[in-house]
């Protein structure tokens, strides 16, 4: 029988594909995947450290740079957790503000998403520019309210760090029509687009019963057919007051993820015009003392955010300071079923396939 | 299914278990489990309890003890959180039965805290550090290691030299 000798690789640290520096060693059966290892920590910061000799609020900022690109949701997941540790109610203005705001950021994240696997793909720059331009707009109305684009440490434990200006709503209003068009015309141009149905159908496939075995969350769990959103399973917030969907996808492939990620855009679109609509007046934020000190106790607490599952395992001593601080990455545990996923597809696949679970790399090292 | 509900039909499948709750200091449900019938227990909750998801895996560091930490959830059912504890006294030689095999999930979370917090699992498949480079001194998430020391000098022989400009 015709043999040939398997080969290995490093694809990274230095890959355009992998959007940071991640390194996969794939051994080779000609252009064949027979074995991929993944190589992590080229960006660890130590951050779960570094937390513990800060206060709590100090730690709000960090959590911005654990996914760069999503840091409204990451804001959120904390202050969700720090006020189930401390008992902390939020004024209902305010979460009508985060509302706005993550689902604000589920758009930009899935858009990025969409428009860099299109860039992983070959379609240089035309896609993701398009997809850079809603997303500027997006980050505008991010200033607007917390003076900074995409490092936002706008929401705070115990509501938001200001109120939101004046001008803010009406925007936001006229915005959403606009960004409905935006996804009508992806969904238009690119899905049908016969190179990218060639790359993305049948490519990747991750039945269910693996993915929930793996611990995979967020757009690449449902688009695999598991209808699990944590929105809906155990509502935080406000969530349980809108009205929307959880979209799924039967096929679980490359292409069946890029259809979930454009039928969340429309769903966050829908809470957006409901929150938009009942947003009411009130206070911004409780009071919350700078050196906050939580009781003795523990606490888990998770939210939705665009990548997936993203969890803060809080274990206060009743000092201002936390005792254990641990951020659960959705990114990092996406990438478990990588290799499940790659076996038997060819070298090229790989940054598609890398490209459909959507990490960051600050998220997956942190 | 409530939170007493599942307790009982723990204690039902497993008689000669001494499940603890812990009551005080925690916002969630949380059960502790004797190490050495971890795996036994993880399994029945999953087959029988309907627990297919395990969310997070981590550890913290007492001064009497390391503590594993899992937090489980059900995609079926939804709801809220069970929190599983281990409770490890060996602070010398600290070390637990992976649950990688019954959630695969569970992998690279176990590697990060034999990495970061020094405790060793059995029958992982690929128990390496993931986040530091082999030779790393110590285990940074542990208590008694000092931020303060982290100085260059303490890492020279494993680090490359500065620049010259």
């Amino acid at each position: 029988m015709l043999k040939t000798e398997t080969i290995t690789i490093n694809m990274g640290p230095q890959h355009p594909s992998t959007h940071g520096v991640f390194r996969m060693v794939l051994t080779l059966n000609g252009e064949t995947i027979v074995d991929l290892k993944p190589m992590f920590g080229y960006l660890h910061r130590g951050l779960e450290k570094t937390s513990e000799g800060r206060t709590y609020l100090q730690a709000v900022p960090f959590t911005d740079r654990l996914d760069y690109i999503c840091s409204m949701s990451n804001n959120f997941a904390y202050a969700v957790a720090v006020e189930k540790l401390a008992g902390i109610e939020v004024p209902i203005r305010a979460e009508y503000i985060r509302v706005i705001m993550a689902e604000l950021t589920r758009l930009v994240n899935h858009m990025l998403a969409i428009g860099f696997l299109f860039n992983d793909l070959g379609a240089w720059y035309t896609p993701v520019v398009y997809a850079f331009r809603e997303r500027e707009r997006i980050l505008d109305l991010f200033e607007m309210a917390s003076g900074s684009r995409m490092m936002c440490n706008y929401i705070r434990p115990g509501g938001v760090s200001g109120d939101l200006p004046a001008e803010f709503l009406p925007l936001l209003r006229k915005m959403i029509p606009h960004l409905e068009n935006f996804v009508r015309e992806i969904r238009d141009y690119l899905s049908d687009n016969e190179i990218f149905k060639a790359r993305a159908v049948g490519v990747g496939f991750l039945p269910a019963d693996m993915a929930m075995a793996y611990s995979i969350t967020g757009p690449v769990l449902r688009a695999s057919g598991v209808k699990y959103d944590v929105r809906k399973a155990e509502p935080y917030s406000i969530y349980n007051q809108f009205e929307f969907d959880v979209p799924t996808q039967v096929a679980g492939d490359v292409y069946a993820r890029y259809l979930q990620r454009l039928d969340e855009m429309d769903e966050s679109l829908k809470i957006l015009r409901q929150a938009v609509e009942r947003i009411p007046d009130g206070e911004y934020a409780t009071k919350v003392p700078s050196r906050l000190r939580p009781p003795k106790g523990e606490a888990y607490a998770r939210i939705e955010s665009p990548k997936g599952e993203l969890g803060f395992y809080l274990v206060s001593d009743g000092s201002p300071n936390p005792y254990r601080w641990r951020n659960r990455p959705p990114s990092l545990i996406n990438l478990s079923a990588l290799r499940e996923m790659c076996l038997g597809h060819k070298v090229a696949d790989v940054v598609t396939i890398l490209g459909s679970i959507d990490i960051t790399l600050a998220d997956v090292d942190r | 299914m409530t939170n007493e509900e599942i307790l009982s039909r723990l204690k039902d499948a497993f008689p000669d278990v001494a499940f603890q709750v812990q009551t005080e200091e925690t916002k969630d449900f949380t059960l502790i489990v004797p190490a050495g019938r971890l795996v036994e227990v993880a399994t029945h909750l999953r087959d029988h309890l309907d627990f297919d998801y395990l969310s997070n895996v981590t550890s913290v560091d007492y001064p009497d003890r390391f503590e594993v930490v899992y937090h489980l959830f059900s995609m079926k059912r939804g709801g809220g959180v069970l929190t599983l504890k281990v409770h490890l006294p060996d602070k010398e030689h600290p070390e637990v039965d992976s649950v990688t095999p019954i959630w695969p999930g569970a992998n690279y979370q176990e590697r990060e805290v034999y990495d970061l917090m020094g405790i060793s699992f059995r029958n992982h498949p690929d128990l390496r550090r993931i986040m530091l480079w082999d030779g790393f001194p110590g285990h940074p998430l542990r208590k008694d290691f000092e931020n303060r020391l982290y100085t260059y000098k303490e890492l020279e022989p494993t680090r490359p030299k500065p620049p010259n400009w």
